[in-house]
């Protein structure tokens, strides 16, 4: 179990703001904060990794303390069992794919699992490639198993793959949800995509303003409507965008864009740019074509 | 015939300050890339000053700071032995300072340059800092390296007043190139003078043009 609590004053968009946020993480869990960009979930994944310091703050994992700002307690980066995956990737420029696995292991006797990962994560043609010839998608993967290489407990995903394309992004996520698996990992996921809370999570870290403000399922989060009791907009459908099990739809209402989840068989019959009617009941916004 | 002794001098000092320049420079400019001191404005004018400084004030307080009649040269002279003033180590000293930004900055804004995420991905790995300075970060500023000792071995090449000031014109001790020719067209010898200044020209030239072309093309480089 890892229980974190941190403050800190951070540079936000709109000025200072106090990140202040307590929660607790089951082992085994895969666990997704989600939130607005400066809401500080970068922050708190690299606090949890040791980058950045909280001005007070406590870090349990299992018996463990990694931080203790009372005590004056830290734990270095690099004693904790964790691996971490950056959004740009950080795969060191002047080393080959294998010689970045290398650099990882500490212990040259572990040819076993360095293989394993390279063939869980299919790098067997891009051995000798240095990193700038591989492709966004495959430089994600040599990262992913770097990350492994020296069996963390932990692994912590920093918006990993917001800047791939959809398609290998579902495949990126397969890899990812593999790992978690097969070796037992605790994952934290910093993600903006329903679907890919959806497919991934099993529970949701909305952080707000610095605060965590619902700590729940991702179904609930998303299927949920913000408002209640009974409202409804027509509007023009911009984009339609599968997200795995779910479909997202970019719908034009006035002079906004708002994004609705939905199933993939309720909007077989919707196309970009049909009008189309949303309409909230309690909870799941219902969406229907406009004859 | 060229007189080679003013020449090998040069490139003796050159070559040695650039040497001293790497392993007092390049720590530092880490330091700076990095740091977040308040005083780090201040740190970056003194290592920056002598570009704009004429070399002969920089000579001048050199020469009066190492010299007998400071308290500081005394006691070199006096306890330690050592003279600086119109000595080689002397110059050493004048050309490391004189030539500190020219390794300093390239140094500098290639650490700067590089992601922060490389730093603390090999933290997350398990380096330590050491490991991660050496494996990580410096193969990766090659070419800021390679700029900051070029630049610092032609700039030490081409010094003139601060040798002047500090070092005189004693042949095979502190007689470089710039300084023969200056002494060769003042006794009207512009033979001698030439012949030096061509070597020196041509060198220069070669050698600025070598930069150029490695940093404009990485991949004949790699």
């Amino acid at each position: 179990m890892i229980q974190c609590e941190f403050q800190k004053k951070l540079q936000a968009p709109h000025g200072e703001m106090l990140l202040d946020v307590k929660f607790t993480i089951e082992k085994g869990a895969f666990v997704v904060i989600y939130g607005e960009s400066g809401a500080g979930k970068t922050s708190i994944l690299r606090m949890m990794a040791g980058f950045l310091s909280p001005e007070k703050g406590k870090m349990k994992v299992a018996a463990e303390t990694w931080l203790n700002t009372k005590e004056k307690q830290f734990l270095e980066p690099q004693k904790r069992k964790i691996g971490f995956v950056f959004q740009d990737y950080a795969l060191f420029p002047n080393m080959s794919v294998e010689e970045n696995l290398n650099f990882a292991s500490a212990d040259k006797n572990n040819k076993s699992h360095l293989e394993e990962l390279i063939s869980i994560m299919e790098l067997h043609g891009l051995r000798d490639r240095k990193p700038a010839t591989l492709s966004g998608g495959q430089q994600q993967r040599v990262a992913l198993a770097r990350a492994l290489v020296r069996k963390p407990e932990i692994l912590l995903l920093d918006e990993p793959l917001s800047a791939l394309d959809h398609g290998i992004r579902g495949k990126l996520q397969d890899y990812i949800l593999k790992v978690h698996r097969q070796f037992g990992l605790t994952t934290i996921l910093i993600s903006h995509d329903p679907g890919e809370i959806i497919k991934l999570a099993d529970k949701v870290l909305v952080l707000e303003n610095g605060q965590i403000t619902k700590e729940e399922k991702p179904v609930e989060i998303f299927t949920k409507s913000k408002l209640s009791g009974k409202f409804q907009f027509s509007g023009e459908v911009m984009e339609i965008k599968p997200e795995g099990v779910v479909t997202i739809l970019s719908i034009l209402i006035g002079r906004n864009v708002i994004k609705v989840v939905c199933m993939q068989k309720e909007v077989s019959n919707i196309k970009a740019g049909d009008q189309v009617l949303v309409a909230s009941k309690a909870f799941n916004p219902v969406v229907r074509k406009i004859e | 015939m060229i007189e080679w002794e003013p020449l090998l001098l040069t490139f003796k000092l050159a070559a040695i300050s650039t040497l001293i320049l790497l392993i007092i420079g390049v720590p530092l400019a880490y330091w700076l890339a990095h740091t977040k001191t308040r005083l780090k404005p201040v740190v970056e004018a003194v290592v920056s000053m002598p570009i704009i400084l004429p070399p002969t004030v920089l000579g001048f307080y050199l020469l009066i700071a190492l010299g007998n009649s400071s308290f500081f040269g005394r006691w070199l002279n006096d306890t330690l032995g050592i003279q600086l003033v119109f000595s080689f180590s002397g110059l050493v000293l004048a050309s490391v300072i004189y030539s500190l930004p020219f390794m300093v900055q390239p140094v500098q804004s290639g650490f700067a340059a590089l992601p922060q995420n490389l730093r603390e991905a090999s933290y997350s790995l398990g380096k330590s800092k050491f490991n991660t300075f050496s494996k990580v970060l410096l193969p990766n500023i090659k070419t800021s390296l390679l700029t900051g000792m070029v630049l610092t071995f032609a700039h030490t090449v081409g010094e003139f007043g601060v040798v002047l000031m500090i070092g005189g014109n004693i042949p095979g001790e502190t007689r470089v190139a710039s300084i023969a020719i200056y002494d060769e067209v003042e006794a009207l010898n512009y033979d001698s003078a030439n012949q030096l200044s061509f070597v020196l020209f041509v060198i220069s030239f070669t050698i600025l043009l070598l930069v150029y072309f490695i940093n404009n093309g990485k991949k004949f480089w790699r």
